[in-house]
């Protein structure tokens, strides 16, 4: 009986064995596949990485586009902005994703960049706060930890919860640049490593003021007015509104086929109308 | 019609058992010897499998990291308290106050709790009540971090800020939740260790006429002592090298902790929320607090593995 109990124990072994490598084959064959139809008219799959502030921009455009061409898969996958530049520079993803400019050293790695939107980036409170209006200046001192209580703004007497991006941050990049003015923001602040994060913070949170995207602002938080300028897309496209950024899709060398075809959708009217209805800004 | 049942089973037993003894020998005469050296090779291919992705990661960590400690120095690393990585200042001294503080209150208040609830499982519930407790610590065990995490953002942290002040996102918070997610660690093994204790023990303890408290705290404890040990510091090493609900809950400021109701990030935090979005040496910084962080999982191993010898040696356990 013993023998017969190790010989089903060393069977069961194999068998594991030979499923993982089946899987492992079968993953392979997949890749292959997938590879071979991509330089045919637009069927096959690509693969779009990266900031998480541009993925839901992505998502409605492959959705779109893959409406108009069955045949084609679009593979969208978040990460960050920095993991998008990696991955299409090592060619895992077909388009990288960012919402911040590319640093000298990434973009001496052979990106083409392409700016598909714009984006404002809203400075929002708890829908309570009786603040509605904030100056640059007066915003950058909070960052500092200069300004504690909101009572020192007209509003309630409260210390203020300051809530921030996580450092290497599109959005916190392009806060630091337009607002802070290259002085560093106090370490005392919370740190939020998503978009959606801040503002599940600030919604709940009577005290806090943080920055997201103007595009992912919704009911659930207050938006400050800048300098007396509303957050509108009409804003930002005028200029008035200051704190805006640009989202990036990125190609290693010039995008070919069905990549190509794809950043063409996007930077079509229609492409741009969808952009559009998210919440961002077009580029043209 | 029992009976004929019966028969039947027990004549195919009988005929199963023949077979199986007759393969054996069969095999074992003929193809046998290379069939056991093909499933040695593949056991063995799998060990080394096992070995090999160990040693890859090790090593991948280690290099990924190792040169930005060497250029900041170990010191600084360790001890600066400034980390602004995009700035070019990598000091990690903030979260490994960070991490210290949360893993401590954590385990300053889970460790009685798991402790007391184990020794009442072995020596006190009735036995389907124990039982029943084991099924659900099993479960308390089974529940992903990340959902420890989002129940402690949605109802730890607004607790914390109406009741207690500040903006909820503290080390408290995160040490709460932290306890709850050792306990298990921390009640399976030191009830293991506690029901392990022989009876004798106990029975010659109480037939000197102390009583069940007595012999619980002067006898049992102190035979388990080397396993309880090993509880609080696998439970300490699970709080370490926790991060998702960590993450969500501690608000991850970059500063030493003043009080129980101050922001803090941790080591395992740091990595996860910067990851995203980090590039050069500000990655390669996050590589070395992987570094670090493992340094301190292998002491923390190494002490595991000195107090289970301790027990050994001393005949408890």
């Amino acid at each position: 009986m013993e023998y017969v109990k190790r010989r089903r124990l060393t069977s069961f072994v194999l068998l594991g064995f030979l499923l993982v490598i089946a899987g492992l084959v079968a993953g392979c064959g997949q890749q292959e596949v997938a590879d071979k139809t991509e330089n045919k008219q637009l069927s096959g799959t690509i693969t779009v990485a990266g900031s998480t502030s541009v993925q839901p921009f992505s998502d409605v455009l492959a959705e779109e586009f893959i409406k108009n061409h069955p045949g084609v898969q679009i593979d969208v996958q978040g990460g960050g902005s920095s993991q998008g530049i990696q991955a299409t520079v090592s060619g895992a993803a077909d388009i990288g994703a960012s919402s911040r400019e590319l640093k000298p050293e990434e973009k001496s790695q052979g990106l083409v960049e392409t700016t598909i939107a714009l984006d404002g980036i809203a400075i929002i409170v708890h829908p309570s706060n009786s603040v509605s209006d904030i100056t640059v200046e007066d915003l950058r001192n909070i960052y500092l930890g200069n300004i504690k209580n909101w009572k020192e703004l007209g509003g309630k007497d409260s210390p203020i919860t300051v809530v921030c991006r996580e450092a290497g941050s599109g959005t916190r990049g392009a806060f630091e640049e337009l607002i802070m003015n290259k002085e560093n923001i106090s370490n005392q602040v919370v740190i939020q490593p998503s978009t959606g994060a801040v503002k599940t913070t600030v919604a709940g949170d009577e005290k806090a003021i943080g920055f997201v995207s103007m595009a992912s602002v919704d009911k659930d938080v207050k938006t400050l007015k800048i300098d007396g300028v509303e957050a509108s897309v009409a804003n930002v496209k005028n200029g008035s509104y200051k704190i805006s950024r640009p989202f990036l899709y990125l190609t290693k060398g010039e995008a070919q086929g069905l990549t190509q075809a794809f950043i063409d959708f996007v930077l079509s009217d229609e492409g741009q109308a969808l952009v559009q209805e998210e919440g961002a800004i077009t580029v043209k | 019609m029992n009976n004929r049942t019966q028969e039947i089973t027990a004549g195919t037993m009988e005929a199963a058992k023949l077979w199986a003894i007759r393969s054996i020998i069969r095999k074992n005469s003929t193809s046998g010897l290379n069939r056991d050296k093909l499933v040695e090779m593949i056991l063995m291919l799998s060990a080394a499998i096992f070995i090999l992705a160990i040693v890859v990661i090790s090593l991948f960590i280690i290099i990924r990291g190792l040169p930005l400690i060497y250029k900041v120095g170990i010191a600084d690393f360790l001890l600066q308290l400034e980390w602004n990585p995009t700035a070019g200042s990598f000091g990690i001294g903030t979260m490994l106050a960070g991490t210290l503080a949360v893993t401590l209150t954590a385990l300053l208040w889970a460790v009685p709790l798991g402790l007391a609830t184990s020794i009442f499982m072995v020596e006190l519930a009735p036995i389907r009540i124990g039982k029943l407790m084991g099924s659900l610590i099993e479960l308390l065990a089974g529940i992903p971090s990340v959902v420890y995490g989002f129940f402690g953002l949605i109802v730890i942290v607004p607790f914390i800020r109406n009741y207690l002040g500040g903006s909820g996102l503290s080390v408290l918070t995160g040490a709460i939740i932290l306890g709850v997610m050792i306990l298990p660690t921390i009640i399976n093994i030191s009830r293991d260790a506690i029901a392990a204790v022989p009876l004798d023990y106990k029975v010659g303890s109480l037939a000197l006429g102390a009583s069940h408290f007595q012999s619980i705290r002067r006898v049992i404890l102190p035979a388990a002592r080397s396993g309880i040990i090993t509880a609080i510091i696998l439970g300490m090493g699970r709080a370490i090298g926790e991060t998702m609900a960590v993450v969500m809950v501690t608000g991850n400021s970059t500063i030493i902790p003043h009080s129980m109701l101050s922001s803090t990030r941790t080591m395992t935090s740091n990595i996860v929320l910067e990851m995203g979005y980090a590039s050069g040496d500000h990655q390669a910084a996050l590589f070395a607090t992987g570094v670090i962080l493992f340094i301190f999982i292998i002491i923390l191993n190494l002490v595991v593995n000195l107090s289970l010898k301790a027990g050994k040696k001393y005949g408890a356990n």
